[in-house]
This record gives C-alpha cells, sequence and structure tokens, in this order.
C-alpha cells in the first residue's frame, strides 16, 4: 500500500490547555515529517470533517493525537482501507499529570515534563503508522464447512441439529452401534415447565428420529476417531471401527528430551507403529469444525467401602437403577445416599452437580410409583434443585411415600437379606437404621475428558486439551465469562463433557456449542480470528529462512496453532491462531511478525522515544501494557487523575506472552533506564485472555535478569507485575515505586553509548 | 424515522447485560446484523454492579471490556442505551418493532471530558451504588461505562444547575430540550436477555430491611466492596461506619418461599461464600455467621465452598432466620432455630447480610408486548416465532450458564434469518 500521511492534534478535553501543540505539531512536523493539523473538538463533526476531507484528497493513514484508542473508535473508524493510529494524549498524558503535593509548588518544569511527553506518545504514533501496514486476511484454498460432531446422546444429537437447522451440513459419529448415548436407559426426565412437578416423557427417541430424517446430517455408527488433523476449516480426520487399533492413531505428545533417550534406545517409543502427527491420512474426511460431545462415565463409587458397592448385593449406582426402572418394576424400599458421609463429611460424591439430586427425586418416584406401599428415602447433605426444580423438591416433600432428611450415612450392610443404612446428624435428632431392598448411590459423571484423549489430536502439542487438571477434567480455558472456548480452536465441547448436566441444560449447551461451531467456519471463511481477538484479519508471518529450529514458538503457543516438520521448523496453522502474538515474543530470531504489530514496529517505537542524556530528571522507563487489562486500568487511572511519573512511556501489547525481550534490550541499549511489563494475573485462577501469555512473560523476564546481570546492568532494572483491570488506583503506585527505584539505582551506564 | 440500515436477518437483543452482549456478539460475529438495546445509560447490566466473580474472585469488568472491545470492533452491531421496547408488528422474520429512546441530555458530541458534573451544583442518589451515596445530576454511571457518554437527570437539576451545566459544556453537548423518540427497525427475531433485578427486600417483613442501617442486602455488599463504589471498597456498616467485628448471611432472603420467590435463585449460596472472602480481607478475626437451609454449591464450587468452611471464624448454621432485630447500639440480632439440633438461636452482629434472590426484571417492569411469562415473570421461549429468551430473563442462573445459554439463544435467532 503506498501510504500519505497526516496527523492530527486535537485540543479539546483541556490537551489544548496543558499543551504547547504548536511546539507537538513541530515535532510531528519536523522529526516525523508528517503534515499536522490542529481541531479544537478532533471527534465531533467539524474535526471528523477535516480528516474526512483530507481522506478525499488520498490521506490513508492517519495519526491522532487526543483521547484513547479506546473511546471514540465508531468516530474515528475511516474504513477497512485506512490505517488509524491513535495517540492517548488525554488519559495517558494530560489527565495522568502528577500533580503537586497540597501547599508545594509544582516542579519548575513540570509543563516541560508534561509536553515531552506528549511529544514521545506523538513520535510512537507516526512511527507506528509508518510501520503498519494493512491486513491481508488468510483465506484457506478451500475451506470446508461441514462440522463434525463426536458423539451421539443427547448432547451430540442436539448440535447436529441444530447446526442443521441454521443450513449446515454435519457428520455425527458415535462410538455405539446405535445413537442416544446413556439417555436411551432413562425411563423418564425431569420436569421442564409448570408447574414443574411431572416427570416427561425421554425425549432422545423423537430427537434421534428426526437426526436420522435430516438430510444434512450423516451419521457413522460403531465408529471412533483415530486422529484429527489440520485445522478448522479443514480439519482431516482418520476414523476407525470402535476399539480398534491403527497407524493413525493420534501420536502421544514426546517432549525433545525425551525423545533424545528415545533416539538412544534409552526409552520406549509410545508412538512405535503409528504414523507421525505431521502425516496425512489419504483416505482422511475432512471437516471444517468439530463439537464434542462425547458425554461423561459414571464415577467409581467402589472406593467408598462404608458404603458397599461392589461388596454387597443391591447397592447400586444411580446409572445401574435407572436401568432397572427402564427394564421394568423397582423394589418397594429404597435408599438413595447423596454424599458418599463418612469422613467426606458434607460434600456430594464429586463430579455431582446438582444433577443427582435431581435425579434422586426422579427415582424415588417411580419407588412410589411402581409399589404400592413404595417407599424411598433419600439421605442427603445438601438438597441441589436450583431455579423451579426447587418446586420438584418440593413436590417430592409432599410425596406420601418420600422420605427426606439431611444426613451424615456411616454405613451400609447386610442384614437377613436386606439391607441396613446406618446415619447421623439427621434432621429427625437421633441417628438412623434404615432397613431397606436396596441401596442407590448418586454416583457422578466423570467427563471422558477426564480418563482419555477423547479428541485425539494430532497436533504438536499432543491429542488432548492442555491442562486438564486446572478444570477438574473439563475442557475449559475461561469458564465463566467465555465458557465455550477451549484450549484448541474449532473444537468446542458441550454436554457431560463440560459439566454434569440435566437434560434441559444439555440441549441449550449443545445449542451454545453448534454456535460456536459455525462461527468459527464464518470466521475462518472471512480470514479473521475468533475470540478473543475477534475478526482480525492479521496473522503471524515467518521468515522462515532464519529459523533455527529452536522450537519456542510451537512449545509455547497457547493454541497449539504451530505444528513442525522433521527438523524442528515450525508449520503454522493460522486458522488455529488466536493472534496473541506469544509466538512472536517468543522467537529469539525476531522472525515472526503480524502486518500491524511485528518486532521492527514495536521496536522502532521503543527507538522513537527520545532519551536525554546526563538529566537525572528525565530518566526514561518503559512498560509494556496488556492492552486487555492493564491498558483500560491506567485509562481508567488517568480518568481519575491520578498521577503517573512523567518518566514513564507506555505502549500496549495485544498480550505480555506477544512481549520479546529484543524490545527490552532495545530499550536499554538505547539508554532507556528500565523496563516494566504490567500484564494479567497468572496460576490457576488466570486472567489472562490467552491462557499462557502473561505466566511465560514473567517467566521471560527471569532470565533478561541474568543476561542484564552479565552486561554489568542492575537487573532490579526490569520487571513484571500482575494487575487487574480494576487496579486502577493502585497502578500508578506500582509503577511510581518503580520509578523511584530506578532513580535510586541512578541512570543507565550504557546512556549515550 | 425509519431505520435505513435494518435488514431482513437482523436480530434485535433487548437488554445490555452480560446475556443481552453475549448474544448480541455471538450472532454478529457468525454474520448477522444484530441492534442492541439497553435500558440504562451504559451496557454491562447486573454483573457491572459486582466486585469480583465466584470461583476465581476475578473482576466481572475484565469480560466486560473484552466484549465492549468486540462490541466496538464489529460493523455489524448497532448500539442503543436509554431505550425500550414499545411495540411489535408483524411476524418471525419480519419483525417491525419501534423502539423508544428517552431522552439522554447529553448528545453525542460528549467527550467525556467530565466538566458538566464537575460544574453541576445538584446531586442525586447513585442508582448505581443502591442509593447508598450521591453522585451529581450530570453523571457517568461509572468509571467504566460504556458506551463512555454523560447523562443527566433533568428532573433533579435546579434552574443554576441547567445553566451551569450548559455552560461548562464546550462541546455543545447538553441539550437540555431532548425529546423522547422513536425508531422503526425491521427484525427477523427478538432475544430478550432482559435480566434481573435484587428481590425488594422491603417485601420480607420479619428480616426488617430498611429499619436499621446494620441491615443491607448482597448486592449493597457488592457495591460496598468495590474500590469504585460508595465506601470505596471499605466494608463497614453504613450509618455510623463500625468496623466489622461479627456479620450475619442470612440465605434465601425471599427465596424458596411461596410467598416471596418460589423457585431457588441458584446463586446467593456462591455470593454469599464470596463475600466472606471480602470480609475476610480486612477482618481477620471477624465472626461470620452464615444461616441456610441448603448450601447449593454444586460441581465446581464445592471447592470454594471448603475453603471457607475451613475458615475457623465462620459459622455454618442449618435454618431459617425468623427474624431480625434493631439493637440499641445500631447492632442487630439474628433468631433463627438450628433444624440439626433445634436448638433456638439468637445471634447478636454488627452487620447482617441479606442474601435476597434475583426477580426476572420483567416480572417487575411488566413485559412491553403481548409475550409468553411464567408465573414468576421469567420469559419462556417460542421459538417459531422467533422470540427467544436468553440467560436470567428465562431462568436463575449464574454468570457461566447465563453467557452458555446466550450463545444458544444466539444460534436460534440465526435459524430465524435463515428459515
Amino acid at each position: 500500500m503506498s501510504k500519505k500521511y497526516c496527523a492530527y492534534l486535537c485540543s479539546g478535553c483541556g490537551i489544548g490547555d496543558a499543551l504547547d501543540l504548536d511546539e507537538l505539531n513541530g515535532v510531528v512536523a519536523n522529526e516525523m515529517s508528517m503534515e499536522c493539523k490542529v481541531h479544537s473538538c478532533m471527534c465531533g463533526a467539524d474535526g471528523r470533517g477535516l480528516i474526512q476531507k483530507d481522506i478525499e484528497e488520498g490521506v490513508n493513514a492517519i495519526v491522532i493525537g487526543a483521547c484513547s484508542p479506546r473511546v471514540m473508535t465508531k468516530e474515528f473508524d475511516f474504513g477497512e482501507d485506512k490505517i488509524v493510529v491513535r495517540a492517548n494524549l488525554r488519559e495517558q498524558v494530560i489527565w495522568s499529570e502528577v500533580k503537586p503535593v497540597e501547599g508545594q509548588e509544582p516542579h519548575k518544569e513540570a509543563a516541560a515534563f508534561l509536553q515531552e511527553t506528549a511529544a514521545d506518545y506523538m513520535r510512537m504514533a507516526c512511527t507506528r503508522a509508518k510501520k503498519t501496514e494493512l491486513p491481508e486476511p488468510y483465506k484457506l484454498e478451500t475451506i470446508n464447512k461441514t462440522i463434525m460432531v463426536m458423539g451421539g446422546g443427547i448432547a451430540g444429537l442436539t448440535a447436529a441439529s441444530e447446526a442443521s437447522a441454521a443450513g449446515y451440513q454435519v457428520l455425527l459419529v458415535e462410538k455405539e452401534d446405535k445413537l442416544g448415548g446413556k439417555a436411551i436407559g432413562w425411563r423418564k426426565s425431569f420436569p421442564t415447565k409448570a408447574p414443574w412437578t411431572d416427570l416427561e416423557e425421554n425425549p432422545v427417541d423423537a430427537l434421534i428420529a428426526k437426526v436420522t430424517s435430516d438430510r444434512n446430517i450423516s451419521i457413522k455408527t460403531g465408529t471412533e476417531v483415530a486422529r484429527i488433523g489440520g485445522a478448522p476449516g479443514n480439519f482431516a480426520v482418520s476414523f476407525k471401527p470402535t476399539g480398534a487399533k491403527t497407524e493413525w492413531d493420534a501420536p502421544a505428545k514426546v517432549g525433545v528430551d525425551e525423545q533424545d533417550l528415545i533416539d538412544k534406545g534409552q526409552k520406549e517409543d509410545p508412538n512405535a507403529g503409528l504414523k507421525k502427527y505431521t502425516e496425512v491420512d489419504p483416505s482422511a474426511t475432512i471437516v471444517g469444525s468439530v463439537v464434542l460431545a462425547t458425554g461423561w462415565k459414571p464415577a467409581d463409587v467402589s472406593k467408598y467401602e462404608h458404603l458397599g458397592y461392589g461388596a454387597i448385593k443391591n447397592v447400586v449406582t444411580n446409572v445401574e437403577f435407572e436401568q432397572l426402572a427402564k427394564a421394568g418394576k423397582v423394589p418397594a424400599n429404597v435408599a438413595f445416599i447423596q454424599s458418599p458421609g463418612g469422613a467426606e463429611d458434607d460434600k456430594d460424591f464429586p463430579y455431582c452437580n446438582s444433577v443427582t439430586s435431581m435425579v434422586a427425586l426422579k427415582q424415588a418416584q417411580y419407588v412410589c410409583s411402581d409399589n404400592q406401599d413404595g417407599k424411598a428415602y433419600i439421605l442427603y447433605q445438601h438438597m441441589r434443585t436450583p431455579g423451579h426444580m426447587e418446586l420438584f423438591y418440593k413436590s417430592a416433600q409432599q410425596n406420601n411415600g418420600i422420605f427426606m432428611t439431611k444426613a451424615n450415612v456411616t454405613k451400609v450392610e447386610e442384614k437377613t437379606g436386606k439391607l441396613a443404612v446406618v446415619a447421623e446428624n439427621t434432621l429427625l435428632g437421633e441417628n438412623l437404621v434404615l432397613d431397606v431392598d436396596m441401596v442407590v448411590l448418586a454416583a457422578g459423571m466423570e467427563p471422558t475428558t477426564l480418563h482419555e484423549n477423547t479428541i485425539n489430536l494430532a497436533y504438536r502439542q499432543g491429542p488432548a486439551f492442555s491442562d486438564l487438571d486446572l478444570f477438574d477434567g473439563y475442557a475449559d480455558s475461561h469458564f465463566i465469562c467465555f465458557p465455550y472456548e477451549t484450549r484448541r480452536t474449532g473444537i468446542y465441547t458441550c454436554g457431560g463433557v463440560r459439566k454434569a448436566e440435566t437434560i434441559e441444560e444439555t440441549i441449550d449447551d449443545a445449542t451454545g456449542a453448534a454456535l460456536k461451531a459455525i462461527q468459527c467456519l464464518e470466521s475462518t471463511d472471512r480470514g479473521v480470528s475468533v475470540h478473543p481477538r475477534s475478526g482480525d484479519a492479521t496473522y503471524p508471518e515467518f521468515f522462515m529462512q532464519r529459523c533455527t529450529q529452536c522450537k519456542r514458538c510451537t512449545e509455547e503457543c497457547p493454541f497449539g496453532a504451530l505444528d513442525d516438520d522433521a527438523k524442528g521448523t515450525p508449520l503454522p496453522n493460522p486458522t488455529r491462531c488466536r493472534r496473541c502474538g506469544t509466538c512472536m515474543g517468543a522467537c529469539p530470531e525476531r522472525i515472526i511478525g503480524f502486518k500491524d504489530y511485528n518486532i521492527d514496529l514495536i521496536g522502532s517505537m521503543v527507538k522513537a522515544i527520545e532519551v536525554p542524556e546526563d538529566d537525572e530528571d528525565r530518566l526514561r522507563i518503559i512498560v509494556f501494557a496488556c492492552e486487555n487489562d492493564a491498558y483500560p486500568a491506567l485509562d481508567m487511572s488517568g480518568m481519575k487523575r491520578n498521577g503517573l511519573n512523567h518518566m514513564i512511556r507506555v505502549i500496549p501489547v495485544r498480550c505480555l506472552g506477544s512481549v520479546n525481550m529484543a524490545w527490552i534490550r532495545d530499550a536499554l541499549s538505547a539508554g532507556m533506564d528500565g523496563a516494566m511489563l504490567l500484564g494479567c494475573t497468572y496460576g490457576d485462577n488466570y486472567q489472562c485472555h490467552f491462557v499462557k501469555g502473561s505466566e511465560i512473560a514473567n517467566k521471560r523476564m527471569e532470565n533478561i535478569g541474568d543476561t542484564l546481570s552479565s552486561l554489568g546492568l542492575e537487573s532490579e532494572r526490569c520487571a513484571a507485575e500482575q494487575v487487574a483491570i480494576t487496579d486502577y488506583d493502585k497502578i500508578p503506585a506500582i509503577l511510581n515505586d518503580f520509578v523511584d527505584q530506578i532513580v535510586e539505582m541512578g541512570p543507565n551506564p550504557f546512556k549515550g553509548f | 424515522m425509519t431505520d435505513e440500515q435494518g435488514t431482513s436477518g437482523a436480530i434485535l437483543v433487548v437488554g445490555g447485560g452480560i446475556s443481552g452482549l453475549t448474544a448480541a456478539l455471538e450472532a454478529a460475529e457468525v454474520g448477522n446484523d444484530v441492534v442492541l438495546i439497553e435500558k440504562g445509560p451504559s451496557f454491562g447490566g447486573r454483573v457491572a454492579q459486582l466486585n469480583k466473580y465466584f470461583p476465581k474472585l476475578c473482576p466481572p469488568s475484565c469480560g466486560l471490556e473484552i466484549n465492549f472491545k468486540r462490541i466496538k470492533a464489529n460493523r455489524r452491531i448497532r448500539t442503543y442505551t436509554m431505550t425500550t421496547v414499545k411495540s411489535v408488528a408483524g411476524g418471525p422474520g419480519n419483525y417491525e418493532v419501534t423502539l423508544e429512546i428517552a431522552p439522554r441530555y447529553v448528545n453525542s458530541n460528549c467527550t467525556a471530558c467530565g466538566d458538566c458534573a464537575a460544574a453541576c451544583p445538584d446531586e442525586i442518589p447513585n442508582a448505581f451504588n443502591f442509593g447508598m451515596n450521591m453522585s451529581k445530576a450530570a453523571y457517568l454511571p461509572h468509571e467504566m461505562a460504556f458506551p463512555r457518554r454523560y447523562v443527566i437527570e433533568k428532573a433533579s437539576l435546579s434552574s443554576a444547575g441547567a445553566e451551569a451545566v450548559k455552560s461548562a459544556c464546550k462541546y455543545d453537548a447538553v441539550d437540555l430540550d431532548m425529546k423522547t423518540e422513536t425508531v422503526k427497525i425491521q427484525v427477523a427475531s427478538i432475544i430478550w436477555a432482559t435480566g434481573w433485578t435484587p428481590y425488594d427486600a422491603k417485601k420480607i417483613d420479619n428480616l426488617k430491611f430498611g429499619t436499621s442501617d446494620a441491615i443491607i442486602t448482597n448486592m449493597m455488599m457488592e457495591r460496598m466492596a468495590s474500590a469504585n463504589g460508595p465506601t470505596k471498597g471499605v466494608v463497614s456498616r453504613p450509618g455510623d461506619g463500625k468496623a466489622i467485628d461479627s456479620i450475619a448471611f442470612v440465605q434465601c432472603a425471599g427465596s424458596r418461599d411461596e410467598n416471596h420467590l418460589e423457585y431457588c435463585s441458584h446463586i446467593c449460596c456462591m455470593a454469599t461464600f464470596k463475600q466472606m472472602t471480602y470480609v475476610r480481607e480486612q477482618y481477620p478475626d471477624a465472626k461470620i455467621y452464615v444461616f441456610y437451609i441448603d448450601l447449593r454449591t454444586p460441581g465446581k464450587y464445592e471447592k470454594f465452598r471448603e475453603e471457607r468452611m475451613s475458615d475457623a471464624n465462620a459459622l455454618f448454621i442449618k435454618g431459617k432466620v425468623a427474624q431480625i432485630n434493631s439493637e440499641s447500639d445500631g447492632g442487630v440480632t439474628v433468631i433463627a432455630e438450628n433444624a440439626v439440633t433445634g436448638e433456638k438461636l439468637s445471634q447478636k452482629v454488627d452487620m447482617v447480610v441479606l442474601a435476597t434472590g434475583m426477580q426476572p426484571e420483567l416480572a417487575v417492569q411488566g413485559a412491553p408486548i403481548a409475550m409468553n411469562l411464567d408465573s414468576s415473570g421469567f420469559v419462556i421461549s417460542d421459538m417459531d416465532k422467533g422470540i427467544i429468551a436468553a440467560g436470567c430473563a428465562k431462568k436463575a442462573a449464574d454468570v457461566v450458564t447465563t453467557t452458555q445459554s446466550s450463545t444458544a439463544a444466539a444460534l436460534k435467532a440465526i435459524q430465524v434469518s435463515r428459515r
């Protein structure tokens, strides 16, 4: 693109009062060689008209020195074919000026400090505009828009049917010989409508009929996925008969050190006989995106020895009892145990969610309806019947055949052909011994991802989702705000594999997963990113000639977007990429970059900052701030007129993971005095939108400390801090204290070299 | 005025809280045109008022910021604040919806410089903080408000105030003559994401809300614990600001009660466990009493409950609170019966938090058009008609369930556009 630049300075919102805009204009015009215009209200119709008029005369790269890039976004949107760079003169310059302590005079050079800060922000913005190129979206040569649904239970059937109803082709894969999953064993299902008291027909048969007659849906039963290679829009799936072992089974992840041992013959190759993960199965089926609905497995409850499962006849799980109920009549006296009791005290069985409370209420109804004098005893610690299911619970309370009490079950034993259930701490004010025909344990619903790879990816980072232990085995990555996001782009989970759910919840959940699978296809088709940088048309480009096969990018990508060849050269899969730039931050050769965000661009911005020599009042500290949380927090800080030290210069980054240590070295070798990374909380409750970015950046910073020491610089000149978006009143202190420390250390000794 | 951009496949999303934002974004990112309307002056809804989310204890504005960014970057979404549905004509696939836009008294010239608020002499109870402090009558709803544009409560403006805000604005953004406007849009389907409102605690006579400063609701606690709240994050007794030595949480305040809300509000147990962390952070030794019927912290939430229950200074009593009485020293006494021991309890505390439940907003506001509501006021979807319920307009739910159900609602709406 041939660029025609123009810069605009807004004098509104106090900018013109606080700064000498003529002088700033001079910096832009003379140093940056860019025409510069001033207007009293750039975001108003008149101000935008001024820009629009220049655009008509050919300007296509626009620098605006005004408010934060987070506001007035529609006002300063001049179309996708224009480059717009904003310099945040309002929130982060004039509103962030340090106020003198009450009663004291402002620093005699305060106005000059502010002017210098503004000038640096304009220099950086102009540099950014010069280095930015318009994105050219990555488009697949051919995109496949079929959605593969793994699992033919309620979740899978629903996802298939809902995707079809929106006009998509679906390939439904079920490992068993028939569709329906576990739900075909259920006699009835929970109430889903007012008055919330009556059991309903199990919807599974109707759903199977609907799906099997749907011409958009093709079905493979008795089939498993051996491996999934490729990327969204072009996944290559190898199938196999259920239980078979094939050479196309997804290989296990083998680390670099492990591979070394295998090569030396000191370790057995776990992938012996398997095709390498990069090999493409010539008979693979191509699909566009995947819904994982492989469901759950009943948890093993035999470990609770006092309850007798596996040792005592007629102690069964809730799943087994349901099958019994489906097949015929259930016994007349049944105890339902909701919590393991004993040492576990008042917790439910693991992986229950609230589903098993409602299952017990349902099954208690079977006891009463199948037997004239049927008696069901529900022994719980906490009945969990959220929302309207409270009314289902209440109706059970009014049923003469159902007895319910809070109780701590200490023992189940055989007693003359019957079973005795011993419980304490009941609401009856006394310990309890129940004589029953059968005991039903509320076994949890463990996601299939807990024990198996399930998704069987042929990816460099291995066949399963990453870090599942953080989420109890569920394939989450952003539990709460963005529940469908997994660590593998284009693969969305629903049903039991996401949470223990009722049928009603599963149907809703599967509909949402179908939406995400569709959205991924449409985004891929447009060549743009999915969440969280939705719509971003840039993607990382690699200058492979200079790659040294260090494998850092392939290892560190939080989303497993990069595969590699036999030598270790990365094989990018742009449609798996979320555009965080962690690969760019990882690369020691600096060969990875985006059209509008790359090593040279940010490095040049760093170098555009004026670094005065021999002036202890004018040290320069660079702050790389995560644009998702830290940067908005800095804006809020400005809105609240918290003062930021005038020596600080902030550059927003896509994620701390994208910060390449070259920028820090550039800053320090340019004579800047300190560098700080400001990003999100990491660890078990991470808040990083790219999951691993802030954690990785912190590790890199630890290493750079050593590098600095070897150069004779204090390692304390570099720091990384974790902040939340709400820390706007704490951030100034964090930054200003850091500046104070640097001031105490004195200027960078390399200044001027 | 007729909307020239309306397309036959567009989706109207009513309500700009986390549910409406999610539904709108998920549909627009597939490629559909979306109109997102919000009754209040800014987006974010109830979650914007929360200090933290359970169980991660992370700030809701973190996720909201990403969603706002997605909206700003998406040319397919048009947003309206201070806007409600006035009427709906036509049928699925071609609804004509008349929207009513209440006057903001601040036009699009506003740069959010804040000069009007600085100049405004008139104050109003701060609704965002449940009236626990005052704000100017010309105000930004809160720091993170999106859109970042001021709003004026004209009815509370004195004539001097009107003059002051007008003359303070350098951008001709204050327009006190602004009138209610109507806009007609064409859409294929409507997603109702009108959310919830805290159940009015005054209706629960025995809990005496409103008779003592020491009795607050869980939503008031959220604002109090927030750094941008009325006390800048300090948890203390309203009125006299007493530090907390003892505090009681009363669960099911209105919920699971046929005289109030017959259903379980789903989130109040976890909200209380979360709020225990607010108290504990500021008062390491305060005594905490939780009165409950059942502790509903299923699945992933069990771990969070376990951590709170291991607190040696926290006592959990299974029993419904019968009565709360004010004491002369500003504190209150909570009276309940322990359901396990049968023992009658009378516990004096400095402050009590009523874990009030969720009532669907439409139960309070009334449905603006003829539509199916259940007896509690939750919206019942009518998929054939392209009327789709999402989030807490549909059922009481936590945030993760809400965002999930709103994603599902987006697909149901898209299906109508493609019929």
